[in-house]
């Protein structure tokens, strides 16, 4: 038999349940630990950042709407394609120069991560909300409700487990996320979109783009359909999402990424990342007195 | 081409007239949608495109009261920046009188539906009386259908009588002439109709493509084919005709792509309301959106533009 040719792939991100190249038509070369070329990664503008968040728009009302069961099991489907695919999604941490082990340690913490908020997406609310007592005739009742659309950036670090970290507390809620790749480490992100888009999860709900941080930042800061921003970042762009944030009046919840951060610990994980992102409404019912 | 089956007067008129390269048309309008617009142009169109704006309701469910927040957001589409006012607002016959307590005396034109719209499947006299009423009540411009029915079994004459009749009935109204090209079926249909109505109907009357209550209504593509009937009765006979594509432009995209069109098959004479208008309702708000966002910089959520988005 002859020798087969080889068959590369086109990495492409994942937009409203599409898979896209950048509308710029640009894309930037991956290389991988050793120098030698791996593949070329859209590399996305603001127009692309744009279209995302009309796609979030269109999905995110009907993903809000989910019961809370429904929202658990498509993120434990979601945890089912990451572990099918794992050994793929380690080669993919690996393809930087982190160790096997260590690849695979994050991949292993990034599946656990999902169970973990799959678990929570029923639970949340019965720790948020409450009953409040009140001095009048009133039944007072404070419920949560997501936010709408979250701009999610990732720090160059983690590449898979601090962007799903990132994700993942916005979309248990009920948000639509928009979030913006690794910029030295993008091609965790591209399989990721893979197994989105195979895990029931409506289309639009996470969009994925891979493009220059210094790019996309001032959009992100100053797209006024964005509610809130949450990711890790340096303190030059931090400056810029919280000037635009104020602009705009977004939430800001930004880590700081010119520090250390460990992203496997207990507390980058939890109710506390979910109320950081969604509003509560309080309501006073009356009641006979 | 029409079929060798084609009613006589059909194939002496398309003898006359000249029939329409399907592909050609395709392909010529794919090419409108891959201009570049930058900034300066983009600005001038989006406004110019505001200021053609048939702001429409046509629901059984208008109130006088929806159609006084239309008229509102007519006469100023927003709060904030210099934007112009739209061309029109396109009301039925029943809320013109309502529709004149806002608009009348401005810059904002009074459009009525008439005439059984959007069927036109009742008598002719109804229909009259309906056209009647509408311009009595203060309506400026009359939006009609044609006789469909009447067009596709050839009888040619008697759709043509009843536009005229309309005409009449009209008196200083400006007339639209609504083909319901969706239902015409061919763009040699679209074009002879055209050129049917736009030989019994006024200098400055319109020819308009569509009710927007069917499944396909405005592309670029039957808008071409109604561009290019107009330039040659135009160059035949010297008398303008404008024209007004309604249904399915939603984003401000679409309407500069038209605009294109527009540009690049009639010229500048056609660009202003007199001559060209977008029938729409959600159009409006997409324009002023993309005004702000030229103005800012920043894109723009939907909620400042009195959009409903349950929340997202």
């Amino acid at each position: 038999m002859p020798p087969r040719l080889h068959i590369t792939k086109t990495p492409k991100c994942y937009v409203g349940g599409a898979f896209i190249r950048s509308e710029s038509g640009r894309v930037t070369a991956l290389h991988d630990a050793s120098g030698a070329f791996f593949a070329n990664i859209p590399q996305c503008t603001r127009k692309d950042l744009r279209n995302a968040v009309e796609a979030a728009a269109k999905a995110g009302p009907g993903w809000a709407k989910r019961s809370a069961f429904n929202r658990g099991q498509i993120l434990y489907r979601l945890a089912e394609m990451m572990e099918a695919r794992a050994v793929e999604l380690t080669e993919a941490v690996a393809l930087s120069g982190a160790s096997k082990a260590e690849a695979a340690r994050a991949v292993a913490a990034s599946i656990e991560r999902v169970v973990h908020y799959a678990g929570w997406t029923d639970k949340y609310e019965q720790i948020l909300g409450s009953v409040n007592p009140v001095a009048s005739a009133h039944f007072n009742f404070t419920v949560t409700e997501p936010m709408g659309i979250i701009g999610v950036i990732a720090p160059d670090d983690s590449p898979l487990l601090a962007l799903i970290s990132l994700i993942l507390p916005a979309i248990t809620s009920g948000n639509c996320v928009v979030a913006l790749a690794s910029n030295t480490q993008p091609y965790p992100s591209i399989l990721l979109g893979e197994m989105l888009a195979t895990c029931d999860l409506p289309g639009g709900v996470v969009n994925l783009l891979t493009g220059l941080r210094s790019e996309m930042v001032p959009t992100f800061a100053t797209h006024e359909h964005l509610r809130a921003l949450s990711g890790a970042v340096k303190e030059a762009d931090r400056k810029t999402l919280k000037l635009g944030a104020a602009e705009s009046v977004k939430r800001v919840h930004l880590l700081k990424a010119e520090e250390p951060i460990d992203w496997f610990a207990d507390k980058m994980q939890g109710v506390e990342e979910i109320r950081a992102l969604i509003e509560f409404k309080t309501t006073w019912h009356p009641v006979g007195a | 081409m029409p079929t060798a089956k084609a009613p006589t007067s059909l194939r002496r008129l398309f003898d006359e007239i000249g029939t329409v390269d399907q592909v050609g048309i395709e392909e010529r309008v794919a090419k409108y949608t891959t201009r570049s617009l930058k900034k300066k142009s983009k600005v001038f169109g989006l406004r110019l495109a505001v200021s053609m704006v048939d702001l429409t309701t046509l629901e059984g469910k208008d109130t006088p009261g929806k159609v006084a927040s239309l008229c509102q957001k007519a006469l100023r589409p927003h709060d904030i920046g210099d934007i112009p006012s739209t061309a029109a607002v396109c009301v039925y016959p029943s809320m013109v009188r309502h529709a004149r307590k806002h608009v009348g005396g401005t810059q904002v034109k009074i459009a009525s539906v008439a005439t059984a719209f959007p069927s036109g499947q009742s008598p002719l006299k109804t229909r009259l009386a309906e056209v009647h009423a509408a311009v009595n009540d203060g309506a400026d411009e009359i939006d009609m259908v044609i006789n469909r029915g009447a067009f596709l079994s050839g009888e040619y004459g008697r759709m043509q009588d009843e536009i005229a009749s309309v005409v009449e009935a009209c008196g200083t109204a400006t007339l639209k002439v609504i083909l319901e090209v969706s239902e015409l079926e061919t763009y040699d249909n679209i074009r002879a109709a055209s050129f049917l109505a736009m030989r019994v109907i006024r200098p400055g009357d319109f020819i308009k493509t569509s009710t927007g209550k069917t499944s396909s209504n405005a592309t670029l593509g039957n808008n071409q084919v109604m561009l290019e009937a107009i330039r040659d009765h135009f160059l035949a006979t010297g008398i303008p005709i404008a024209m007004k594509p309604a249904g399915g432009i939603r984003t401000a995209k679409q309407a500069l792509h038209f605009l294109i069109a527009v540009k690049e098959t009639l010229g500048d004479e056609w660009l202003n309301n007199r001559r060209y208008r977008f029938g729409a309702s959600a159009l409006l708000n997409d324009l002023v959106r993309q005004l702000e966002k030229e103005r800012t910089g920043a894109y723009q959520a939907p909620w400042n533009f009195s959009e409903a988005t349950e929340g997202y």
